[in-house]
């Protein structure tokens, strides 16, 4: 039941998702509730990073994991995700029944537009960690340019761009490229 | 399509989708597109992006939220479920696995330069549903929301404004705008 609170709660307030939310859930899980030690933390956010979802998702599946087995893990990641479901889901209900008012209209389209520059945000980060191994931005970034990844990048986002390929195949490529190039 | 069709393609694109959502949620919105907008075409690339922008300013993961939104649109409530559920399962079978001996995943070599092939890709798809959005925006021909994507982005990336404090002014400043307009249509 802990467990579910808890993760309730990181769920409502990570607002932004993906990186953001780390310390958030740092916070809750080893400094408050005190369920985790902070090198197997740093650990769950190096696993997190490697396998697929998102990573609240995934920090809750592992907490939960280790604390209460299958069923705490359920618990933490259904506890996670459940707030963020209900808010968008009656959001976008709220934005479909107002649509004719330029009120409703307009937050809309601001919500769009800005999101779609923290989406580019996000894009920024996650480039950064690609071509220079790291999401900090400092003077000697430069000095860490991995131009392989840069490669693999441009070709990727070309062929995007021209073929509209599947991007899964597209990923699988790309992974089975990584795997021969490093 | 059956209702029963619909639904066990919703399960299987979900969980499908899910397995393959590296690097931090965002690259659904693409792959969302490519299944729900282009291959089966339950919904509009416009919609597409208002699900975008509601899972993205909701609190939680936007994956889930955007798979969430997308069941709904397109099953209605079991939708929703279906949705919620099999994007889960897998990184919860996936994680469930490998905790036991994650410190020899990490250590892994050939695991790590898969991921960092997938990971350049992961960017490439990003950078591509950015550059498709943002001209999504332009063609409101609204220089106002032209001008709110760029400033959305330098508040977040150099200025490290909290997301939340970016939605609020974004919407409040469209709100001002159109009462103003409004005021001088009267």
């Amino acid at each position: 039941m802990e467990l579910f609170w808890t993760f309730l709660k990181i769920g409502l307030f990570s607002i932004g998702g993906g990186y953001a939310i780390i310390p958030l859930i740092q916070e809750q899980v080893v400094h408050q509730q005190g369920w985790l030690s902070e090198k197997v933390f740093a650990d769950i956010i190096t696993i997190s990073q490697m396998t697929p979802g998102p990573i609240a998702v995934n920090t809750s599946t592992f907490v939960g994991m280790q604390i209460n087995g299958v069923l705490g893990a359920v618990v933490a990641t259904i506890g996670c995700i459940l707030g963020g479901c209900v808010i968008s889901i009656s959001m976008y209900q709220f934005f479909q029944q107002h649509q004719e008012s330029i009120y409703v209209a307009a937050a809309l389209k601001s919500l769009k537009a800005s999101s779609v520059g923290l989406i580019m945000s996000a894009g920024f980060t996650i480039l950064l960690l690609t071509f220079f191994g790291t999401s900090e931005l400092s003077r000697d970034l430069f000095a860490h340019f991995d131009w392989q990844s840069a490669l693999l990048f441009a070709a990727a986002l070309v062929i995007l761009r021209k073929f509209k390929p599947n991007p899964i195949i597209l990923m699988c490529l790309a992974g089975f490229i990584g795997f021969l190039i490093y | 399509m059956t209702k029963l069709k619909l639904y066990s393609w919703l399960a299987g694109i979900n969980l499908f989708i899910s397995a393959f959502t590296f690097g931090g949620g965002y690259v659904v919105v693409p792959m969302i597109r490519k299944y729900y907008v282009e291959k089966k075409a339950l919904f509009t690339n416009d919609e597409l992006m208002e699900m975008a922008a509601v899972a993205q300013s909701s609190p939680g993961a936007i994956a889930i939220n955007l798979s969430v939104l997308a069941g709904k649109k397109a099953a209605g409530m079991l939708g929703v479920f279906i949705g919620a559920i099999c994007s889960i399962i897998p990184p919860l079978v996936i994680l469930g696995f490998i905790s036991n001996w994650y410190a020899a995943f990490a250590a892994n070599h050939t695991i790590m330069a898969i991921l960092k092939g997938m990971q350049a890709c992961v960017t490439a798809l990003i950078i591509d549903i950015v550059i498709d959005m943002y001209q999504l925006i332009r063609q409101e021909h609204s220089s106002l929301l032209n001008a709110l994507v760029p400033l959305a982005f330098i508040a977040n990336v150099f200025f490290n404004l909290n997301v939340i404090y970016i939605l609020v002014i974004s919407i409040g400043i469209c709100l001002l705008h159109t009462y103003y307009q409004q005021r001088k249509e009267v």
